[in-house]
């Protein structure tokens, strides 16, 4: 599991391959936090290379988003699987976040 | 020999057991997930339970369990006892910490109050996703431990 980081533009692209999990949650976290202190503001996390996602990782996604928002910024979410996207709905986080079915749909929405 | 009847699926009557040690570390989660899913796998359970319920339930109750039940003292070990066949999936994950009453930990993670919440939805994801969620004392003999009991119809 692991997470890469890239620009597409104005927006950091973080993608997520394998688990977000208790174990690795602080990473991306950290990662995250890193690019918004260096003044990023607009951040995409893509998760077409993700397995499953459990409630810290979960936790980790609403605290960033809460942060980025406090900057004035924007988090938002790409290519959940149906599974990821019932997770999503299960706890109602698909209220919370904008989600889009693609990469490309994502980056054109900011 | 007789010919199998051709109606009988192969993995009628197969039981698979499995027990599993592990240190007070969230590192092994996920190793002990990919322990358990493959033998759902191998027993046709519904694909939606193998990439969701399993995974993510069992993430949640061995989470609790090392990280409340144990605080990650690396002198405490979870144990999971791990039973599969035909009519479903059942995982003991006991640790050994101070005993706690699963009911009152929970709350709704949906209500808008809590929405924003960064934690307080792992009994609820466990409760959502398995068919059963039960919490027993272990029988430890130090009147310590918990043990708490998932239960997953296959299909």
């Amino acid at each position: 599991m692991s997470f890469s980081i890239k620009k597409e533009g104005e927006i950091v692209v973080v993608d997520v391959e394998g688990q977000l999990i208790v174990g690795n949650r602080q990473e991306l976290k950290q990662k995250v936090l890193d690019e918004l202190e260096r003044g990023e503001k607009k951040f995409l996390i893509d998760f077409a290379q993700t397995g499953y996602i459990d409630s810290s990782g979960l936790g980790v996604l609403v605290s960033l988003s809460k942060k980025i928002r406090e900057q004035g910024g924007e988090l938002r979410l790409a290519n959940l699987n149906d599974d990821l996207k019932t997770l999503f709905e299960l706890t109602k986080l698909d209220t919370l976040f904008q989600i889009s079915d693609t990469r490309d749909r994502a980056l054109s929405s900011f | 020999m007789l010919p199998m009847a051709a109606s009988s699926p192969p993995d009628a009557g197969l039981r698979v057991s499995l027990e599993v040690e592990i240190p007070s570390d969230v590192a092994y989660i996920e190793r002990v997930v990919d322990l358990v899913r493959h033998p759902c796998a191998e027993l046709a359970f519904d694909p939606r339970k193998l990439a969701l319920n399993v995974p993510v339930a069992l993430s949640e109750a061995l989470s609790n369990a090392i990280l409340r039940g144990n605080h990650e003292d690396p002198a405490k070990r979870v144990r999971i006892r791990v039973a599969v066949d035909t009519s479903g999936l059942v995982v003991d994950v006991e640790d050994e910490g101070v005993r706690f009453d699963m009911d009152a930990n929970m709350r709704d993670a949906t209500a808008p109050e809590n929405l924003e919440r960064e934690d307080g939805r792992g009994i609820f994801l466990m409760r959502r996703l398995m068919d059963r969620v039960e919490r027993f004392d272990a029988d430890s003999g130090t009147g310590q431990g918990n043990v708490v009991r998932l239960t997953l119809r296959r299909g």
